[in-house]
């Protein structure tokens, strides 16, 4: 119960903190207007120069390595649905730490996001 | 400041590119493991056999790309977009994965999956009709 617990809180926070790293990173690169190749290229280089990357990167592969030993010692049907929750989190997060404006439209729009996950992972099971 | 209708096509754009190629590279790349078969134990001849067997699959390989692809789109999208407007807007990729499920590998998709796809997809909806960005450049 413990060890679910723990990967659980692994998943959800390291996991969404490390995504809202990756759009702080990248909001400091600046906005890509360039698509070309070797100007994507060089956003990438730039974006990786900052610590945030490769803090982002690490808390995304604990989160992804979470949800590994999760499905190990949890059922999927049980699994994917409670993930859902990530999204309100992701969304709570990008308002508290990195500024945006979520206003109640995007809010309804990520509860429905959130229901709809739930029923495809139980639709799965 | 780039002007908001060339903001919400751009957006679009990239969010459409992660949405397909994320769930296609899970496609190829569970299609590789499941032709490489499972790990045979921990020995270190049986890991580096499968590591070796795993690195020199094309299937593998394509997965790793398209996978590589949605995330270079990711990173590109977030330069711009708010996280919370980014983050529920990729969830559509469940459009795609039930999509692939029935069309392409002919599994059958429950009725309560296709409520919770629609339910995304409206989800989606609402969403997208938000500014994709609210905070200054």
């Amino acid at each position: 119960m413990l060890t679910a617990a723990v990967l659980y809180f692994l998943i959800i926070i390291p996991g969404t903190c490390g995504e809202m790293c990756m759009s702080h990173t990248m909001k400091t690169v600046g906005e890509v207007t360039d698509f070309r190749p070797r100007s994507v290229a060089r956003s990438l280089g730039r974006a990786m120069k900052l610590p945030s990357f490769w803090i982002g990167i690490s808390m995304m592969a604990a989160g992804f390595f979470a949800l590994l030993g999760m499905l190990s010692i949890a059922k999927v049907s049980f699994v994917f649905p409670a993930t859902a929750l990530s999204y309100a989190v992701g969304t709570l997060g990008g308002r508290l730490f990195l500024g945006e404006r979520v206003t109640r439209q995007r809010w309804v729009g990520v509860l429905l996001v959130c229901v709809g996950v739930i029923l495809v992972a139980l639709g799965k099971g | 400041m780039t002007p908001a209708p060339t903001l919400h096509l751009k957006t679009a754009i990239l969010i459409v590119v992660m949405v397909s190629v994320a769930p296609l590279g899970d496609m190829f790349l569970g299609k590789g493991m499941k032709q490489i078969g499972p790990m045979p134990d921990w020995a270190p001849a049986g890991f580096f056999d499968f590591f070796f067997r795993t690195f020199t699959s094309e299937t593998v390989w394509i997965g790793i790309s398209l996978l590589l692809g949605f995330f270079i789109a990711y990173l590109l999208v977030l330069s711009w977009a708010d996280y919370s407007y980014v983050l529920p807007a990729s969830s559509i990729s469940t459009l795609m994965v039930a999509l692939l499920a029935r069309f392409v590998l002919h599994e059958t998709v429950r009725p309560l999956r296709w409520v919770g796809v629609a339910m995304i997809c409206l989800g989606v909806f609402v969403v997208g009709h938000t500014h994709p960005r609210t905070t200054e450049p």
